[in-house]
């Protein structure tokens, strides 16, 4: 038996080695199963991962590593001078995946982007209810309300036209849920009255093509030779669904895999010390923080908000709750997005100053509820123990804080309350990399009594935000953002605590393998070297 | 209490005649008398636990990361198990973690002897359609296996550890309901019953006093044997993440915590796991020890 | 025998049926609304809400939605799952080979150690290798498996290297999977190397699933043994001479069919019980994990669907070992019917 066990182990070994001779396999110790194969139906990284980052393309996509703008589908695209017409100049030759159950005829063209964002868009379209089709993104990135029409000017052109001007237009189309799927798959498959199929066996333009999913334990690609960009260096992709950390370091380290997200913190000192292992890091696409109620006295005035700042302990925040894979926020979008103000200076950790404004602002013997999710967030391991070392801090400036917490579904809904009482722990996770979508969903007038926790509509921050969501010009818009974080940085209507810091062990043998600012894994253009 | 007193018949009256002779049975069985000990220093260590311990479970050493135990390399004498991720002493964690899981083995076999006992008193008494009822409801507790039906009940309850007590007292309760009505009603054809009820009394007498305590010797041993089952039952919720919450020092939920020292630092799983496996074993030999004693079949043979 | 069998299976409807409210009703318990809970951080409007509410049939009242869910039921429709949009069946047929055959091997394994350390145990009766399979088997029994699974893990996987971490097999194997078992699927595409690796995955999950059926297979066919053996006219055909070994051929090995279906039928539940936490440490794609990821996710239809099919597969279970046990046992109509 165990000589057995041995060969096989020992065989398996082999055949990695052989079959990476022959063709190039890139393991992936993937955390979790998808949630299905059209990234338009859900909101989850894992299921983005197994989707749109590999099988599909977006009229514009994000740079790999960054959150800059290229072309993906579209070659170029003009914006009119008011702002309500996009025009897209499609890109041609690119061909869509040949698969078991279709065959292409044609190529790519301006009938698969209508296709595409019409079955999202349009209630009356043959595919909109497909599937149960609900589609998340679109509705919550507000595409129903925004959007007027989607024609196809001719084969190779298309014009989107919207019903206000929308600055981040360009960045929520090369978002997950804008993946262009095929039309004339679509077709075929609703003639064949199996329509379901093309949100199973997903058809798309992309560098790797679905070739199996098991359920809850592999998904296997191959690189689909005919890519626009050109066919990827590596031959197979496999995603080993591992849901352990501590099981997926294991097969890294073992070379069953060769990219792993998500490591036990408690591993990481092992990884930097560990020869065949290059950890990355990056800094990620979010904030947490903690909204006060800047409705309620005494939080109505900036100043009490202020002192209260300065008597939280961030450094033991991060040490304690992030375990040091966190960095202290100071503004309210993260570093890696463009028009990140440096020169902002945070509020000190100061509680004898804090104490002393707070007993000029006429404040004594607060006493206040600190909110605490209930739910582990990257932005926020363990709320719980933030909230309490929150506590701890305040207490040290004669406030007296309560933690409550509910249910997550409950939280959510309450914590939207304009009466709100207490100050919320939550955070935020961008989407398309755009300032605005942090600030104008997390802090502007519209957002109040909903997204925008604290309550806070102030006239000067909302100005500046509503002029840059008009402005296309992007050294303009970086300005007006500079500036609404300095508006910000005054106001205080949060506690900006941190960002978390994601960490990517990768092989030695792994070339060019980039973190991707949006949390998500992109390999294309990654190669193996032995 | 030796052995000399049950082989004579002096005993005085016969309630301790039959502690004498429940003790002799009990005691020839070494096993028994082994779990019997270890039970006790565990119970032991849940009570006294602020004095036993050497320091608070929820203590965290700062300079002591996953100190190994005191006869590894690197061990330090202050911690003899050595400590965990955060710098808390396992021992004191395993002896306060005794509380939890005898606490709520306790109080699991206290709710479902209770509720079991009443309702299948009640059902083996009244019969009819109340019985009917009774039996399928059983019935359908016991077609769901019973850790995913606690694991439903705790979603239901939100997670913590009343709520998993809760949970598997209800997937126990069916066992109890069905040895009890069996029991009532075999027991109720007897001729005592029929004399008392001639005698004139009342059905709740009759079933309290007269009935239950002749069917009790089943139920005390099917009650040890559950007892460690739900040890096992909270341990297991406690590793699924919806027993006992953190910093609770509960045995399955420090496993559930150590998981991902798997390979750096066995002493963090090896210690909540041999707890949670001696016990459950003491108090596995105490069962069996128990049956033997009270078993009238067994005791023949 | 036939009605006997027949009026277990009447038995059997009305628990269904229990099962199916009891599942409904406690998903509707569950605290949170799901709607919102899908919807996280970035919240949902109005108007999607109540779209949403319709869509998933929450804004009829209570007893409607039953209504509606058991007529779905009667036609096999167990409803989609909230999270991947995919029916609940599918979903269900998909990973449940997976717990299929781990549950094989493990009650394989239990019963090719267990009944002859059992036979063996009774016949040698009082003698070391009694009391240290008694010892062993109780400790099996005792054992925690979410533990034992771990430190199998870190002994045989860690420290040896003999075995795979977790996983059903290789990721470098790939090939057509009819029976969805993959040791069979492996024989059947010819590849060795890939059924050795399906083999060497099942090695220590099975021994997590199957310690303690294995325990309780032991100790139950060395007391049936011991019955056996203690009847008169065994006595009597000892005092003849005949060798114990003789009789427990003879005789006793009826008794151990029946320990072996009635521990089969019992373990049923305790196996699925078990599947849960050794598919979660091993990380098998199967059903047990499947339902703790959907309680996780709150993922309503799910847990309900999923509960049903595991119920209803308990049940069927039984029914079999009930008569299987009619069949073996003829007494059993007169004593239980």
């Amino acid at each position: 038996m165990k000589k057995a066990l041995l060969a096989a182990v020992t065989g398996l070994t082999l055949a990695m080695g052989a079959q990476a001779a022959q063709a190039k396999t890139l393991v992936f110790c993937s955390e979790g199963s998808p949630e299905g194969f059209n990234p338009a139906f859900y909101t989850a990284g894992t299921t983005f991962d197994a989707t749109s980052r590999q099988i599909f393309n977006k009229l514009v996509e994000f740079e790999r590593g960054s959150t800059k703008i290229v072309p993906g589908l579209a070659e170029s695209w003009e914006v009119s001078n008011d702002g309500l017409e996009y025009t897209f100049n499609l890109r041609k030759g690119v061909k869509f995946h040949t698969t078991d159950g279709f065959t292409p005829t044609r190529n790519f063209n301006a009938a698969d982007v209508v296709f595409s964002f019409k079955r999202q868009w349009d209630p009356n379209h043959p595919y909109h209810a497909v599937s149960g089709g609900s589609y998340e993104y679109f509705n919550g990135m507000s595409m129903p309300d925004l959007i007027k029409d989607i024609v196809a000017v001719d084969d190779y052109t298309v014009k989107f036209v919207l019903n206000r001007p929308e600055a981040p237009m360009i960045a929520n189309l090369a978002m997950d849920f804008a993946s262009v799927t095929s039309a004339e798959y679509a077709d075929k498959m609703m003639e064949a009255g199996t329509p379901e199929k093309v949100d199973l066996e997903p058809v798309g333009t992309g560098p790797f093509q679905l070739v199996d999913y098991q359920k809850d334990a592999v998904i296997r690609y191959k690189a689909n030779p005919d890519y626009w960009a050109g066919a990827a260096p590596i031959d197979n992709l496999i995603f080993a669904i591992t849901p352990d950390a501590s099981v997926r370091y294991e097969k890294l380290k073992a070379g069953e895999c060769h990219v792993m997200p998500y490591p036990n913190p408690a591993d990481l000192e092992d990884m930097k010390a560990n020869g065949d292992i290059n950890l990355m890091e990056q800094e990620g696409l979010n904030v947490g923080y903690l909204a006060y109620n800047t409705q309620v006295a005494p939080f109505d005035n900036p100043k009490v908000r202020k002192a209260l700042n300065m008597a939280i302990n961030k450094e033991a925040i991060i040490e304690g709750v992030f375990q040091g894979a966190g960095k202290v926020a100071k503004n309210p979008i993260p570093p890696t997005i463009w028009s990140y103000n440096e020169a902002t200076v945070d509020d000190p950790y100061d509680p004898d100053a804090a104490k002393a404004m707070l007993e000029a602002e006429g404040v004594k013997d607060l006493s206040m509820k600190i909110w605490a999710m209930p739910v582990q967030r990257p932005y926020n391991p363990n709320a719980s123990r933030m909230a309490e070392l929150i506590q701890a801090d305040f207490a040290k400036v004669g406030v007296t804080a309560e933690i409550v917490s509910y249910e997550w579904g409950e939280y959510l809904k309450r914590s939207k309350e304009l009466d709100r009482d207490g100050a919320v722990l939550l955070g935020w996770t961008g989407d398309n990399g755009d300032p605005d979508n942090f600030l104008a969903v997390l802090l502007g007038c519209d957002a109040v009594g909903g997204s925008n926790r604290a309550q806070w509509c102030y006239q000067p921050f909302e100005d500046l935000i509503q002029k840059a969501k008009v402005v296309s010009d992007n050294a303009e818009r970086t300005k007006l953002y500079e500036e609404a974080q300095v508006v910000f940085k005054e106001q205080a209507p949060w506690a900006t605590i941190a960002h978390s810091v994601v960490f990517k062990p990768v092989r030695k043998e792994v070339k060019d393998f980039r973190i991707d600012p949006f949390g998500g894994h992109v390999f294309y253009g990654v190669d193996i070297e032995e | 209490m030796s052995t000399a007193t049950t082989t004579s018949d002096i005993g005085g009256s016969p309630r301790t005649r039959a502690i004498a002779e429940f003790w002799h049975y009990f005691s020839e069985n070494k096993g028994a008398v082994v779990g019997l000990c270890f039970v006790g220093i565990v119970i032991c260590c849940a009570i006294f636990a602020p004095l036993i311990a050497p320091y608070s479970p929820e203590e965290q050493f700062r300079d002591y990361f996953l100190v190994p135990p005191v006869w590894e390399d690197g061990g330090s004498s202050m911690f003899l198990l050595g400590t965990d991720a955060v710098g808390r002493d396992i021992l004191s964690r395993l002896i306060y973690g005794a509380r939890y899981s005898l606490a709520a083995g306790c109080v699991i076999i206290a709710l479902t002897l209770t509720s079991g006992i009443g309702l299948g008193l009640t059902a083996g008494y009244v019969r009819g359609w109340f019985e009917v009822l009774v039996m399928r409801l059983m019935d359908i507790i016991l077609s769901v296996p019973s850790l995913l039906l606690a694991l439903v009940l705790v979603t239901v309850l939100g997670p913590g550890l009343f709520s998993a007590i809760v949970a598997i007292a209800v997937t126990y309760v069916p066992h109890f309901v069905r040895l009890t009505r069996a029991q009532v009603i075999s027991e109720a054809q007897r001729d005592y019953v029929t004399a008392s009820r001639v005698a004139g009394a009342g059905t709740l007498r009759l079933m309290v006093i007269a009935i239950l305590p002749n069917c009790m010797a089943p139920l005390i041993v099917q009650a040890t044997m559950s007892f460690s089952t739900s040890i096992l039952d909270v341990a297991a919720l406690g590793f699924l993440g919806v027993g006992a919450q953190p910093p609770t020092p509960e045995w399955g939920r420090m496993l559930a915590e150590a998981r991902e020292f798997i390979t750096r630092a066995w002493w963090v799983v090896t210690f909540p796991g041999l707890a949670i496996l001696l016990t459950v074993l003491a108090i596995n030999l105490m069962g069996d020890g128990l049956r033997d004693a009270l078993d009238p079949k067994m005791k023949r043979s | 025998m036939f009605r006997y069998t027949l009026n277990k299976v009447a038995l059997t409807i009305p628990t269904l049926i229990g099962v199916t409210i009891v599942a409904f009703a406690f998903i509707r318990l569950l605290p949170g609304d799901p709607i919102l809970l899908l919807a996280g951080e970035r919240g949902v409007t109005e108007e999607r809400y109540t779209q949403l509410a319709a869509q998933f049939g929450f804004d009829q009242p209570l007893w409607q939605q039953y209504l509606i869910f058991m007529g779905n039921l009667l036609q096999g429709d167990l409803g989609n799952s909230f999270v991947t949009k995919q029916p609940v069946l599918t979903e269900f047929l998909a990973r449940f080979p997976a717990t299929l055959e781990l549950s094989i091997f493990a009650m394989l394994l239990a019963l090719i150690v267990g009944l002859p350390a059992g036979v063996i145990a009774a016949v040698r009766r009082g003698t070391f290798f009694d009391h240290t399979l008694m010892t062993v088997s109780l400790t099996g029994y005792s054992m925690p498996i979410f533990w034992w699974g771990l430190l199998l893990i870190i002994l045989f996987s860690s420290i040896l290297g003999w075995t795979p971490v977790s996983g059903r097999i290789s990721v470098m194997y790939f090939f057509d999977m009819p029976t969805g078992l993959m040791t069979i699927d492996a024989l059947f595409s010819g590849d060795k190397g890939a059924f050795r690796s399906a083999l060497s995955h099942l090695i220590l999950p099975s021994i997590a699933l199957g310690t303690i059926p294995m325990a309780v297979i032991a100790r139950q066919t060395r007391s049936a043994i011991l019955e056996v053996l203690g009847e008169d006219y065994i006595r009597t055909a000892r005092a003849k001479g005949i060798s114990a070994w003789r009789i427990v051929g003879l005789h006793a090995l009826r008794n151990a069919l029946i320990t072996v279906v009635t521990v089969i039928g019992l373990q049923v539940g305790v196996l699925f019980a078990g599947a849960i936490l050794t598919e979660t440490i091993f990380a098998w794609p199967g059903i047990g994990k499947w339902m703790i990821d959907s309680i996780y996710r709150r993922d309503y239809q799910v847990v309900q669907g999923g509960l049903i099919l595991i119920a209803g597969i308990v049940m069927i279970v039984n029914l079999i070992v009930d008569f299987l046990y009619g069949l073996i046992n003829p007494r059993i109509r007169h004593t239980r019917g």
